[in-house]
């Protein structure tokens, strides 16, 4: 029986693919895209300002309203501008860390180097959040090392200046990780040729390492890019007054105004930066190095 | 004894709270209250008719169900009160505990959906329920203690619709002024110093738009000529002078705090020396020994009442009349009173409550309500439909979006 089912399927490639992806394909569009259709729908209702019930009016006001208001660009402006910040910084740190991992240090040391930036990811990210605040608060840590040293102090906490320094911490291994793993793929050969032609350490580094690495460069800023988009929580606790992202919009017109449709709305303008930076992504060939 | 246990149980729930990051606090302990007309009106909105008004009332508590779901404040179903209504009744409680009265709307919608039995929500999300067809008419001869309460909250206009109850009131409370004692040696008297740019960078307020209405209940006091009589009740030039007088107070704000531990550690730590917040907060420090205290300024201050509303499809409803009965006792009263830090509505709650803690009906004010609440503003929901009648009142969603796009 098991034999005559196997022989049945040997014979019918398509059937043993229909059987393998309906599962996972069908978990897919049901859980994942159906939400997000659902998203998209509910966006172009509205809410009924006394019982908040949603009035399903089909309407664009939504969307009006964000584009229109100079404080919701403002807030669309300052999170994106957040991300590239959060998002260039990371690189420029996991750059030369990853640089040393993959090409230079022995592979005791990779380990150990391994072990020090996967380990942050198994501490709850409430708890990372929560120690830069003791780190930042009036007479935290870092006033009292500042004031050890002689210098004066520092008002950081509850300013995007601390909503960015976490923001760089936080998301700092999932730029090594593939920048590591672009630059581990580059054949130590291509190295040698290019100095063997004659190019500095520094013309090797720019004309041939940086755009080999470039892809995994590319995958690491999708990370942290679409995180810091997405993030609410960090600049609710270490941030101040101006610390106003789309994440905390939506928040607060899902818990406290009990705008759905607003929020749904708020939520489609990180998804469309999404989707035009992973488009431009794949122009660079990023997806292929993930 | 108990009291300072539940206290630590209350804060290691809040820290959980916090690290979920899911509760907004702002509206966890107890965000909203309501009621501006003090002497129980009709509360009825214009135009708008409550749904449920006329379903049947219950006769005759029956037999218990043997159980019953209850959405809740954390907090508000300890054991010490709940454990002795379960051996006395039968009804063994379930608790969903929601971090927000728009949870609390949300989880109620569809009458509660034939799963919950009741809400113990607060004025702000009262009337959103019952307009929306959620709540049940509640029976009052089968509650005797209710008629014990204070008279504002027999027949609040928050529950209570053209004469029609829908749940029983239970506890209320003031949002203080709260001030570091270190800072100021001499207690303010006025919420002018939360606006006083002498204070710049050391005053915290809650993360909320209903905050709105403390900076209304400011003006009506100091600009007369804006003719404010209700803070929840703006007309578009009154809203307009508050939301500006909070957008020239944001750059003296340090933090606009959104869980009552935020509140808790921004005043530990020295990060503000002034603010809006709760008792709970006040009393925490206090058991923390931080020199903390706290005030109802003279132009009064904005406040909670929450309410036992039973769900239009409460499945157990013959428990739920049980919990209404039991929790409007004096002495259940007294022990939520004491153990949350809030007003009980029981008069007679007051020589229970110094019973389980010396002192304590003269500290939450069970003793003399009635200057004491005159001079609270209990929070409500703001609607268009002003108490006149006319429709020229701002409404809450442009609270909402004022407090996102002009002042923060």
């Amino acid at each position: 029986m098991g034999f005559r089912v196997s022989a049945a399927l040997w014979r019918r490639p398509w059937a043993r693919a229909t059987i393998l992806l309906t599962p996972p394909l069908a978990w897919f569009v049901l859980l994942y895209l159906a939400a997000l259709v659902v998203l998209l729908i509910t966006a172009f209702w509205q809410i009924n300002p006394f019982t908040t019930n949603i009035e399903r009016v089909w309407n664009l006001g939504n969307f009006t309203t964000i584009f229109t208001s100079p404080a919701y660009r403002g807030v669309i402006f300052r999170t994106v501008g957040m991300a590239a910040a959060v998002t260039v910084v990371d690189a420029v740190v996991a750059f030369p860390f990853a640089y040393y991992m993959a090409r230079i240090a022995s592979s005791r040391t990779r380990t150990a180097l391994f072990v020090a930036i996967l380990l942050p990811l198994w501490a709850s990210y409430l708890a990372k959040v929560y120690s830069w605040l003791l780190i930042f608060t009036h007479g935290g840590l870092l006033d009292w090392s500042l004031s050890h040293l002689g210098l004066s102090q520092v008002h950081l906490i509850y300013t995007n200046w601390a909503v960015f320094t976490v923001f760089c911490y936080i998301w700092l291994p999932f730029m090594i990780i593939p920048v590591y793993a672009a630059l581990e793929r580059i054949p130590h050969s291509q190295l040698e040729a290019s100095e063997d032609l004659g190019a500095r350490a520094w013309q090797t580094t720019r004309l041939v390492m940086i755009p080999l690495a470039l892809p995994g460069i590319v995958a690491g800023s999708i990370f942290t890019f679409s995180l810091t988009l997405g993030d609410y929580i960090t600049p609710l606790l270490v941030g101040g007054t101006s610390a106003n992202f789309m994440g905390n919009i939506i928040y607060t017109n899902i818990g406290i105004a009990n705008n759905v449709p607003f929020a749904a709305a708020m939520a489609m303008v990180p998804i469309v930066i999404m989707a035009a930076y992973l488009l431009g992504a794949r122009a660079l060939g990023a997806l292929e190095a993930v | 004894m108990t009291t300072s246990k539940a206290r630590r149980t209350a804060r290691r729930i809040k820290a959980a709270l916090a690290l979920t990051g899911a509760a907004i606090f702002v509206a966890g302990c107890g965000s909203s209250g309501s009621s501006g007309s003090q002497t129980g009106g009709s509360g009825s909105v214009s135009g708008q008719t409550v749904p449920t008004a006329n379903l049947p009332v219950l006769k005759t508590i029956g037999k218990g169900e043997g159980k019953l779901n209850l959405i809740a404040w954390e907090g508000y179903l300890s054991p010490i009160w709940v454990k002795p209504f379960e051996q006395q009744t039968g009804c063994q409680v379930n608790a969903k505990y929601a971090g927000s009265s728009d949870e609390m709307v949300a989880l109620m919608k569809n009458g509660g959906g034939g799963q919950y039995d009741m809400v113990s929500s607060s004025g702000d999300a009262d009337l959103r329920i019952l307009y929306a067809g959620d709540a049940r008419p509640v029976n009052m001869s089968l509650i005797p203690s209710w008629k014990e309460f204070f008279p504002a909250f027999q027949s609040p206009p928050f529950n209570t619709i053209n004469g029609v109850h829908y749940g029983v009131s239970l506890q209320w409370g003031p949002n203080v002024l709260m001030y570091s004692k270190k800072a100021f040696p001499t207690p303010p008297t006025s919420w002018s110093v939360i606006y006083d740019s002498k204070y710049k960078g050391q005053v915290t307020v809650p993360d909320n738009p209903i905050q709105i209405a403390d900076a209304a209940l400011y003006l009506e006091k100091h600009k007369p000529s804006l003719k404010i009589t209700d803070p929840y009740e703006l007309t578009q030039p009154q809203f307009q002078a508050a939301v500006n007088l909070l957008a020239a107070q944001r750059p003296l704000i340090e933090k606009y705090w959104d869980l009552a531990s935020q509140e808790i550690f921004d005043f530990k730590n020295g990060n503000a020396t002034i603010g809006a917040g709760w008792p709970y907060q006040v009393s925490t420090l206090k058991a923390d020994k931080f020199p903390i205290g706290d005030v109802i300024p003279s132009e009064g201050a904005t406040g909670w009442a929450d309410t036992w509303m039973l769900a239009a499809k409460a499945p157990d409803i013959n428990c739920a009349y049980m919990w209404m009965r039991y929790i409007s006792t004096p002495k259940v009263q007294a022990e939520q009173a004491v153990n949350y830090g809030e007003t009980p509505d029981n008069k007679l709650a007051c020589v229970y409550m110094d019973k389980i803690q010396a002192g304590s009906c003269e500290e939450y004010h069970a003793n003399a309500p009635l200057s004491y609440f005159d001079s609270i503003a209990l929070w409500k929901t703001p609607i268009a439909t002003c108490d006149n009648g006319k429709a020229d009142c701002v409404p809450y969603s442009e609270w909402v979006s004022a407090w996102n796009t002009e002042v923060k």
